[in-house]
This record gives C-alpha cells, sequence and structure tokens, in this order.
C-alpha cells in the first residue's frame, strides 16, 4: 500500500495563519465543553455534594474502567438554548468500557434544574438510545431526574420522538438482548419511574433513591395520604416490598461497582466482524492537521492531507485515483480496523458520484465499514451538469449510501452543503456517528447564495414593477440572511441541536474514529440489499 | 563419598544442602509433607518421598518414615539440616541401626550436650569458663531460690532442655523468684515434656558470641566467630561475623575454648559453641562464658561460610563419609566481613506474629547471597518455619557489607504477606549497630522505632492508587481520551487501618494525575516505564485486592471494593474470629455461658506462640464454631455471641 505524502511546508506564513484561526475555532468550543460539564454551576454542584451524591461526571467516571476512554455525544447539547438554562441538555451521555465491554452510559445531571428533561434533553437520551441499539451496546442509566421539564411539556411528551420513546427503545432493545441496566440514584418521578421499571436490572441507593409515578405533593393532592419520598418509593421499599428494584446500594460507589458487576455477568462476546490488523500510528502528526487545513473553507486543498494524518501507517491503498477525481476513495487502517474511506476533494461530478456508488458497493460487499470525510459545497451545477443527468448520478450515490449495510462514520472537515451532505452520509443517512470540527459549517447552501438568491428574486419583482434597486439596497437586503446562515451553519448551532454527535477537536480525529469503529463493530455487519440504482 | 543422600529437612536449608552435594556430584533424596508437595525443595531434589501430613509430628519428625525413605531410596546416610531431628540422639542411634550414616555429631555427643547442666558441667570438668549457675538436680524450688542468692541478682532461670528462650525468665529481685519459676517450669512442661530448671547469673550488657567449630572425632578446628547479639526474645535477627570490637586474644581464647570443648566429647561434624559475652567495658578474654552447644549446622553458617570461603555442608559431607578435617587451623583465615539477616513472614507492628499467605511476587536482588526454600507463588504455611530467606552480604569492610546489606535489604521485593522487611531495613541502619556497638538488649531497648511502620508519603501513596487502577501498565491506545472535559476516577485504598482516596485523571497520553488530600502528583512515561515526580519509577505493583509498594521499605495497601465494604457492614460484630492462621488449642466457653468483655473465650497455637482470644462485649455464647485441635484460616470464625437486645 502506498504512503501518503505530504505538502505541508511547515513554519510558513500560511501554516502559521491556518494554525492561528483553528485554535481560535477550537477554544470557542471547549469553552463552551467546559461550561456544560460543569453542568448546573456552583451553587446546586455544592448541594448535590452535600447529600452524599457524587457529581454526575464522576459517577460516570467511576462506573468505567480506571483509564477507559469516554466517546461523549452531545457535549455541548441544548448550547445556548432555553436561555442557557441547560448546559450539556442536563444530561451526559457516551461509549466507555466497563470490564473491558463498551456499553452506553446516560446520566442525568441533576445539577441541572433537577435532571428535568428539555426537549434536547428528550433528543439526546434518545439519540444515545439510537446509537446503543445500532452498535449493541448494553445500556447503564445513572437516573437522577425529576421527569418532565414541565414548562416545556408540549415539546417531550406527545410526539413520536419525545418521552415515550425513552421506554419503546428499553423493551425493544431489551427483547434484542441488548442489556438495559438503571441505577437510580435521585429522584425518578412519574414518567421517569419507568427507566428503572423497564430495565432488566435495576439498582437503587438507599435513602437517596426514589421511584415513584407521583410524588408526596402529588400523593397529597389527589388522595390526602400524607407520605414521605423514602416511605412511598425508596429502595428499601423497592426492594423489599415492590420489587422494582433488584439491588439496594449503600451508596453512588457501591450502587456504580453493582453496576459493573451487572455488566461483568453479560456474558456477551464481541461479533467476528472485520479482520483487524495490528494498529500502526499515522506516519504524518496528527498535530499538524491545524497548519495544513486551510483556516478559510472557501480555500481548496488536498484531502489526502487529512487522510495521511489519520490513518495507520499514512498508508492509502486508493481506488480509481484517475477518475472522478473530486472524490477520493480508498481503502485504508484506523487503529487496526479496516476502512473505506470516502472523501471530498472539491465539488461533486456526474463521474465523482458514480465512482462513490461503485467504491460504497464494494465495501459493502467486502463489510468494510465505510468513513466519509465531508467537505462539500454540494454537485456541480449548469446545463451542462443537468443534461448529462448528474442528479441521476447523484441518486446513485445517495441511494448505496442509503441502502448499504456496513457502518458509516461521518466526520464533517469543512463545509456541508445542500446535496452533497446527502451522498456524503450526512445525519439524515443514519451514520452509526457523525462528528464535526470547529471549522465547519452546515446548511442547504452557503449564505453568500442563499442571500444572492433571494436577490435576485427581489430584484426580478422590482424590476418587474419598473423601480430599481441599488447595490447598497442589495447589500442591505443580502446582510441579515449572510448574518443568519453564518450563525445558524455554525458547529455549535449544529451540534446544540444535535444535528451531529458532537464537535471535535481535529486532532482527535483519528481516537475519535477509531473509538467509534470500536463501538459500531460490537454489531455484526449484515448483508448489504441495496435499493434500484437509476443507471 | 556417598553417591546418594536423603535430606530430612524442609525449606531452605534442605535447598542449601542440595546445592553443595549436586556441587559434589551427590545424588539427592527429599523427602516431603503433603503441605510441600510442590515445595522448592522437592524440585530441586533428584528424588522426593512423602513422608506424611503437614503437621511437623506426622512427616519432619518421623523418624521410622525418614529412614524408611531413605532405605527405599538407596541413600547411604542422611543430612538432618537443623530442626526437626537434626539433634535428637534417639533419630541417629536408628539411623546407625539401620545400616545408614548420620551426617553429624554421633548420638552420645548431642547428647553430652543436649541437657545444658550436664553439658555446662562437662565444659567446667574440660576447662571452659561456664556462667555462675545453679546447673543441680536438686529442683525443690526453696533450694533453687537459695542458689540465686548466691549466685547474686539478676539472674535468669532456664529450662534445662530448652532452646530459643521457651522456659527462660529474667527475675531481677528474690520476691519474684518464686512466680517466675512456676511459669518458667510450666512453659517448659509444654515445649518439651521436662520442668526442670537451671538458674544462671544474668550478665548486664551481654553479647552473644558464637564460635564455629568443625571436629572430625579426633580434632576439631574452629572457623572463627559469630556475632548473634542482634536478638529479638531470644530469637536472632541479623548475625556477622567477625564480631565487630574483636580481638585477637580474645578470639584465640574463645577458638581454643570451643576446641577444646569440641574435642571434650569427641565431636564429629559442625556445631558450634555459644558464649554470652559481658561487653559492659569491651571485649575481654576472660569475660566469655560457654552458654550451650549446638550440634548442628546452624541457620546462620553462611556468615562464616562467606567469611572462610570454606562450604560447611561439603565439610559434613566428607567428615561423614570418613574422611578427616581436611585442614589445619593455620589454613583457615579470615576474609572480610559478612552479615546475615533472617526474612521472615512476620506482622512487625502488630507484636512479630507470625504470617502466612501466597507469595503473589518475590524478587531478591543481585549481588548477595540468597538462601531460600520459597519461590514466587509458593505458599508460606502456618505449619513451619516463616522464613522467607537468609540474605547475606560479604564485602571487604564491616561499612561496606553493611552498605550491600541496606541495599539488599531495600531491593527485596515481597508481596503477598507481610513480612518483616521494613523492620530489618530500619535495624541495618540502627546507628548504634552500624558503630558495632551491639548488645542482645540493643533491638528490645529500641523496639517501637525498629517496629514501627513507616507513614508512605504521598507519592508512595500515589503510585499505589496509580498501580491499583491497574495504569502501571503501558497505556492502551486512547487510554483516558476524553473528547473535552476530562473524567476523574477515584480509587479508594487502605493503608494500616486507613483509607484514603486518589482521584485519577489522564492529562495526556503520556501523563497521568493523581490527586491525594488536594496535592497533585504527575506520572510520566518515560522509556517503558512510569517515572514518578522525584524521577523514580514506579515499583507499585497490584497482586488481587493488595498493592505493594517497593520504596526502601515496603508498603502494602488494600484496595477497597465498595462491594466488599458493603458485605462488611453487615457483619456481626459478636463473632469471635482467628487472628491468624493457627491451632485450636482449646476453647474455654461452652453454648449458653455467659462472658463479659476481656474474658478468655478460646486459646490458639501458631508458630509455637499461644495467643488468647477474649470476648470483645459482654454476651451469651450462642454458637462454639470450633473444637480444640481444629487448623484455622486466619479470619475463621471460632465462637458466636448472641446478639445483643437494646
Amino acid at each position: 500500500m502506498s504512503k501518503l505524502q505530504s505538502a505541508l511546508v511547515r513554519g510558513s506564513e500560511t501554516a502559521r495563519k491556518n494554525r492561528a484561526a483553528h485554535l481560535e475555532a477550537i477554544d470557542i468550543v471547549r469553552q463552551a465543553a467546559e461550561h456544560a460539564a460543569f453542568g448546573g454551576g456552583k451553587k446546586p454542584r455544592a448541594r448535590h455534594l452535600s447529600r452524599g451524591k457524587m457529581l454526575p461526571r464522576d459517577r460516570v467516571a467511576n462506573l468505567l474502567d480506571p483509564g477507559s476512554p469516554f466517546l461523549e455525544i452531545g457535549a455541548t447539547a441544548a448550547h445556548d438554548m432555553y436561555e442557557g438554562a441547560a448546559p450539556g441538555a442536563g444530561l451526559i451521555a457516551g461509549v466507555g468500557q466497563v470490564h473491558g465491554q463498551d456499553v452506553m452510559v446516560v446520566c442525568n445531571d441533576a445539577t441541572v434544574k433537577g435532571g428535568t428533561y428539555y426537549p434536547m434533553t428528550v433528543k439526546k437520551h434518545l439519540r444515545a438510545q439510537e446509537i446503543a441499539e445500532e452498535c449493541r451496546l448494553p445500556c447503564v442509566y445513572l437516573v437522577d431526574s425529576g421527569g418532565a421539564n414541565l414548562p416545556n411539556q408540549d415539546e417531550v411528551f406527545p410526539d413520536r420522538e419525545h418521552f415515550g420513546r425513552i421506554f419503546y427503545n428499553q423493551a425493544r432493545m431489551s427483547a434484542r438482548g441488548i442489556a438495559q441496566i438503571s441505577v437510580v440514584m435521585g429522584s425518578c418521578t412519574a414518567g421517569g419511574a419507568y427507566v428503572p421499571a423497564m430495565s432488566d436490572v435495576s439498582i437503587i441507593v438507599q435513602e437517596q433513591g426514589t421511584i415513584f409515578l407521583a410524588g408526596p405533593p402529588l400523593v397529597k393532592a389527589a388522595t390526602g395520604e400524607i407520605v414521605s419520598a423514602e416511605e412511598l418509593g425508596g429502595g428499601d421499599v423497592h426492594t423489599r416490598l415492590s420489587g422494582v428494584a433488584d439491588y439496594l446500594a449503600q451508596d453512588d460507589a457501591h450502587a456504580l461497582a453493582l453496576a459493573r458487576q451487572s455488566i461483568a455477568g453479560l456474558n456477551r462476546a464481541r461479533p467476528q466482524t472485520v479482520q483487524w490488523q495490528t494498529p500502526e500510528l499515522p506516519a504524518h502528526d496528527p498535530e499538524e492537521l491545524l497548519d495544513i487545513v486551510p483556516a478559510d473553507l472557501r480555500t481548496p486543498y488536498d484531502i489526502r492531507e487529512v487522510i495521511a494524518r489519520i490513518v495507520d501507517g499514512s498508508r492509502f491503498d486508493e481506488f480509481k485515483a484517475r477518475f472522478g477525481e473530486t472524490l477520493v476513495t480508498g481503502f485504508a487502517h484506523i487503529d487496526g480496523c479496516p476502512v473505506g474511506i470516502v472523501a471530498n476533494n472539491g465539488v461533486l461530478f456526474s463521474q465523482s458520484a458514480q465512482k462513490g456508488a461503485h467504491f460504497i458497493e464494494l465495501c459493502s460487499q467486502r463489510r468494510i465499514p465505510l468513513v466519509f470525510l465531508q467537505n462539500i459545497t454540494g454537485f456541480m451545477v449548469g446545463r451542462k451538469y443537468e443534461n448529462e443527468g448528474i442528479a441521476r448520478h447523484g441518486a446513485k450515490m445517495v441511494t448505496a449510501v442509503a441502502t448499504t449495510s456496513v457502518p458509516k462514520i461521518t466526520m464533517i472537515v469543512g463545509g456541508s452543503f445542500g446535496a452533497g451532505n446527502y451522498g456524503m452520509a450526512g445525519r439524515a443517512y443514519q451514520p452509526r456517528f457523525l462528528w464535526t470540527w470547529p471549522n465547519s459549517r452546515i446548511s442547504v447552501m452557503g449564505g453568500e447564495q442563499a442571500a444572492g438568491v433571494l436577490a435576485t428574486v427581489r430584484r426580478d419583482a422590482i424590476e418587474r414593477a419598473g423601480g430599481t434597486w441599488s447595490d447598497a439596497d442589495e447589500q442591505q437586503f443580502k446582510r441579515p440572511t449572510i448574518e443568519m446562515f453564518e450563525q445558524q451553519s455554525h458547529p455549535l448551532y449544529a451540534s446544540a441541536r444535535l444535528w451531529d454527535d458532537g464537535v471535535i477537536d481535529p486532532r482527535k480525529s483519528r481516537a475519535v474514529l477509531a473509538l467509534s469503529l470500536r463501538a459500531a463493530l460490537n454489531a455484526p455487519i449484515a448483508e448489504t440489499r441495496f435499493g434500484v440504482f437509476r443507471m | 563419598m556417598f553417591d546418594k543422600i536423603l535430606v530430612a529437612n524442609r525449606g531452605e536449608i534442605a535447598c542449601r544442602i542440595i546445592q553443595t552435594a549436586h556441587r559434589l556430584g551427590v545424588t539427592c533424596t527429599a523427602v516431603y509433607s503433603d503441605a510441600d508437595a510442590n515445595a522448592r525443595h522437592v524440585a530441586l531434589a533428584d528424588q522426593a518421598l512423602h513422608i506424611g501430613g503437614a503437621a511437623p509430628a506426622d512427616s519432619y519428625l518421623r523418624s521410622d518414615a525418614i529412614i524408611a525413605a531413605a532405605l527405599e531410596s538407596g541413600a547411604q546416610a542422611i543430612h538432618p539440616g537443623y530442626g526437626f531431628l537434626s539433634e535428637n540422639p534417639e533419630f541417629v542411634d536408628a539411623v546407625e541401626k539401620a545400616g545408614l550414616i548420620f551426617i553429624g555429631p554421633s548420638a552420645e555427643a548431642i547428647r553430652a550436650m543436649g541437657l545444658k547442666d550436664a553439658a555446662k558441667r562437662l565444659m567446667e570438668q574440660a576447662g571452659v569458663p561456664v556462667v555462675p549457675g545453679f546447673h543441680g538436680d536438686d529442683q525443690d524450688a526453696e533450694h533453687l531460690a537459695r542458689a540465686a542468692e548466691e549466685i547474686g541478682y539478676p539472674v535468669l532461670i532456664k529450662a534445662v532442655a530448652g532452646g530459643g528462650g521457651k522456659g527462660m525468665r529474667l527475675v531481677d529481685r528474690a520476691q519474684d523468684f518464686a512466680s517466675h519459676l512456676a511459669s518458667a517450669r510450666a512453659e517448659a512442661a509444654t515445649a518439651f515434656g521436662n520442668d526442670a530448671v537451671l538458674v544462671e547469673k544474668y550478665v548486664a550488657k551481654p553479647r552473644h558470641i558464637e564460635m564455629q567449630i568443625f571436629g572430625d572425632g579426633a580434632r576439631a578446628v574452629h572457623l572463627f566467630e559469630r556475632d548473634c547479639s542482634l536478638q529479638r526474645r531470644h530469637q536472632k535477627v541479623i548475625e556477622e561475623a567477625p564480631a565487630p570490637g574483636m580481638t585477637a586474644d580474645m578470639r584465640m581464647a574463645m577458638g581454643a575454648a570451643a576446641v577444646r570443648a569440641a574435642e571434650a566429647i569427641g565431636y564429629s561434624g559442625a556445631g558450634t559453641v555459644e558464649f554470652i559475652v559481658d561487653a559492659s567495658k569491651g571485649l575481654h578474654p576472660d569475660r566469655f562464658w560457654f552458654m550451650e552447644m549446638n550440634t548442628r549446622l546452624q541457620v546462620e553458617h553462611p556468615v562464616t561460610e562467606a567469611v572462610t570461603g570454606i562450604d560447611l555442608v561439603e565439610w559434613q559431607l566428607r567428615v561423614a563419609a570418613g574422611e578427616t578435617l581436611p585442614v589445619v587451623q593455620e589454613d583457615i583465615s579470615l576474609k572480610g566481613h559478612a552479615f546475615e539477616a533472617r526474612l521472615y513472614a512476620e506482622d512487625v507492628p502488630s507484636g512479630f506474629l507470625p504470617a502466612t499467605g501466597r507469595l503473589a511476587h518475590l524478587r531478591f536482588p543481585q549481588g548477595v547471597r540468597v538462601d531460600t526454600g520459597v519461590r514466587e507463588g509458593d505458599e508460606i504455611s502456618a505449619w513451619y518455619d516463616p522464613m522467607i530467606a537468609k540474605i547475606t552480604s560479604h564485602g571487604p569492610t564491616r561499612d561496606i557489607a553493611l552498605l550491600q546489606l541496606r541495599a539488599a535489604l531495600a531491593a527485596t521485593e515481597v508481596a503477598g504477606t507481610v513480612t518483616n522487611l521494613t523492620f530489618l531495613g530500619k535495624l541495618a541502619a540502627h546507628p548504634g549497630f552500624a558503630a558495632g556497638d551491639v548488645d542482645t538488649g540493643l533491638i528490645g531497648r529500641n523496639l517501637d522505632a525498629l517496629a514501627a511502620s513507616d507513614i508512605p508519603g504521598d507519592a508512595v501513596r500515589a503510585q499505589a492508587a496509580l498501580a491499583a487502577a491497574g495504569l502501571d501498565r503501558a497505556p492502551s491506545a486512547f487510554q483516558g481520551f476524553s473528547l473535552w472535559a476530562p473524567l476523574e476516577q477515584d480509587m479508594r485504598l487502605c493503608q494500616n487501618g486507613e483509607e484514603f482516596e486518589a482521584r485519577i485523571s489522564t492529562v495526556d497520553a503520556a501523563t497521568i494525575r493523581v490527586r491525594i488530600d488536594g496535592r497533585d502528583i504527575d506520572f510520566r512515561r518515560s522509556s517503558d516505564r512510569w517515572v514518578g515526580p522525584d524521577g523514580a519509577p514506579v515499583t507499585a505493583r497490584r497482586f488481587g485486592d493488595h498493592v505493594a509498594v517497593f520504596a526502601g521499605a515496603a508498603f502494602e495497601f488494600q484496595v477497597v471494593d465498595p462491594l466488599l465494604v458493603a458485605d462488611a457492614l453487615a457483619h456481626d460484630p459478636g463473632v469471635i474470629e482467628a487472628p491468624m492462621p493457627g491451632l485450636v488449642k482449646a476453647v474455654l466457653v461452652r453454648d449458653g455461658d455467659s462472658v463479659s468483655a476481656g474474658d478468655k473465650l478460646a486459646v490458639m497455637e501458631a508458630m509455637k506462640m499461644e495467643h488468647t482470644l477474649t470476648a470483645g462485649r459482654d454476651g451469651t455464647v450462642s454458637e462454639v464454631l470450633v473444637a480444640a485441635g481444629d487448623q484455622l484460616e486466619a479470619g475463621a470464625a471460632l465462637i458466636r455471641l448472641e446478639e445483643v437486645v437494646e
């Protein structure tokens, strides 16, 4: 396999500028992530600790094996939403290891509005479950939540992808043999009571965890009965009388040890999927990604520079290198796992799309996981291309992406605009994981283009009515659109809404892809049956 | 020379004998008990025969089984090692009756030295100085008390058949004599089946200096002295040769006396003449007295071998095979200085209680002699002496040999059982000892400091946490990975009954941070190992639920498992448990007895020491779970008290 070469000129002015811009973008995301990780802030954290509880991130940490990697999802969910009331959407979720096995951990952050579910909390919880179901990861729910956030009840309760779906997923996953384990470490009220109840195994912390459909105030209002929370649904009641919980823990540490013990006993083995190789670091330092990738999305660069800093030994078996050159396809290994890489190197032409469909078919046949590196402004436009049927060729690639059964991991390393997003396994195409870089942008089209389209329509209308429109007026007209697109296409805006699984530091791309692949390969790779290709 | 011998012993001495025999081309048959089927001495021997149960009385003390094994194996001679049957004249007779050769002195010589008072009379006759004392047959208490008055207080009461400090009492005042006499007799009766005692002058600043002798039945030589003054309750801890402060004329006088003693009884083989020396005014040729003669190879013989270059086991085999002494006195010279430290599995801070356990980890340093009967993975059982090894250093001067000993002790790594390693290390570093100012009271006077357990510093505790978390190895790919905010994990450990928490986080691929009591200790990965803030590599290792850190002293930590803590909280405090593995000697209560806190409930015996178990609270005995004669593991329940109804 040939080794990729790099055109990086170390220490050049361009490299320095690129790095500075990337570091600035990374820092913005870091601050957002750190803010989210701090949960509800100083006071609620102190109150939480004073009750003898572990902080939520410590609960996650102590559930996992020492030194376990933690592939967190939605770390900046709900960022700048709800007037900043729900850092991290009040929920921590991610893939970590317990007794060497990958598990999905979902942990309420009770320091954020008592762990109540905002719409984004629900979405994040469901996304974690979706990953767990697709990757066949046992789920551990560390429950400490007051249930639905009442002021937002219309957006969390009734719909298909709302609160009820959590329990539906639990039942469906349990039916598929994906273990569901709950640790009740605080409140677990109303609908939330079904999290432990719907679990295969549930653990409750004595004199701390409570499970009930209605809390003492609601009981009093409904029936006049006066009862304490502990008598109504404490650990003793549920492990001795009701049978809603199975193990009584003395404290958080004990509860987490019991959960670990439960996972140790799952009797679960990784399926045979791919031929792993001995991992090897890339020959080119991933740190250099910040030097080589242009700060400005409009500056073209060779995507192989990125590939060279992600794959084992920087070795890449490029497929169809001389055909449809704006799409780079080829085979490589990431941390020992064989992958097929599909990466943009310019706008998509008919040939590029055909090549993409061909390559995806090849990987599907061989059951090789796919990695999409997205930096796409879209498919080529214009009469020549429409007439030669670029939509038909694009559809072939979209069909292949949509129907392949091999795990897909998508990383947006630049722009993600228009139908290019579809062909390159955007969110709608259900990649197992979707990650973005801080310099990336995502929208239906570029802000300039969108404003241009709207301005053209406007100018036509004005001129049809015999009026005139000055350039200054046009600029004035375009600015809000450009600004709106600028704001909405920012990766933090996207990630806040869970259009992706998280914004990552580009230098961690290899680790993120490797851990995503490891998680995904907990599920067997099914045989692919493609849809009808429009030939 | 014999072409095959049987080694009637176990442990390090059996291994040591086999090594010399093999060097001489002699084939060895080992014997073993049930407990020793996989022991090191069995592995080293050319042949091994099973001789009975784990208890010494069922195996290593069974002369019939050992002689039968020797006959079966075709061995021509039996080497008894030390302890067990090595000084039993009936065994010697039986060996000879079976047509075999006993590698050691004659039965007569053993008998002559076996009874202390008779031995002293014999020595007096041979012109060997003896300690003023009464060694008579009249065992009447009044008579003994009068004898004590004549000798002058303080006096020492000693069991006639004794050894190893059993049945021995120091009496400072006449009014205490009667009670001490009674207790010495009781102990002697239990230990030796003979309650006769002798009374001796007690020497104020006594040193224990012994002469190694070797005879061929006609002639004897001495191989200089060993100083064994570092003793704890008459158990030797560190021995050395030559004795500090020894003068040429003193050595000549002692050597001559020792040779006289040996020749007086026609001694054949290796023996040791023990003297008590009054060091209150330095060493003087007129201030040493015969104490006893050990008619066997001594535990501490390696120091003599080191300074003389002579293999005593080789001589034993050659003389037993009929050769005369290979050298004359003038041929034997003293070269350099040697120390031997005895490494034991014992719990020093809790009173040197013998300990047991599987040696999860065992590393000895290079450059010193190590005599051991165990390997990593072997068990130190409650059945036998809990010795792990003897570590012998040999250098050109006393200073250098002592430095070598200290370095060797610091580099010795044992995990899986508590040991006296820290104690030995402190003793080897004691300024008085370093100055050669030794006497048999040195350890006793400094016991609190020497036996105190070191308190590990944060860096030691941090590396224990690192190992407890399993992060002391090469980091796995993406170890501790996080997207943005790292996770911090808590490890709870317990050291010497004190719990602490360490918070571990991954700073980067090559840095792990451990936070203890608000202080950060960073470990960096440097050429295949983790290095602490002081630049020293991490030596901590986890074995099951324990972590051992070898940082000068050995520190043992327990990893606190929340699951076990929860179990323990549910544990009934009214259960009396065995504090160490051992034999139930007596159960003193029955079901239904009411007891008060402090009442004696049962007696256990471990390593020849008796331990009385008492009630921790008032209550009624609800259940007796064991009977006298039961062998128990540490932690086994003996007696249950009824629940207290409040």
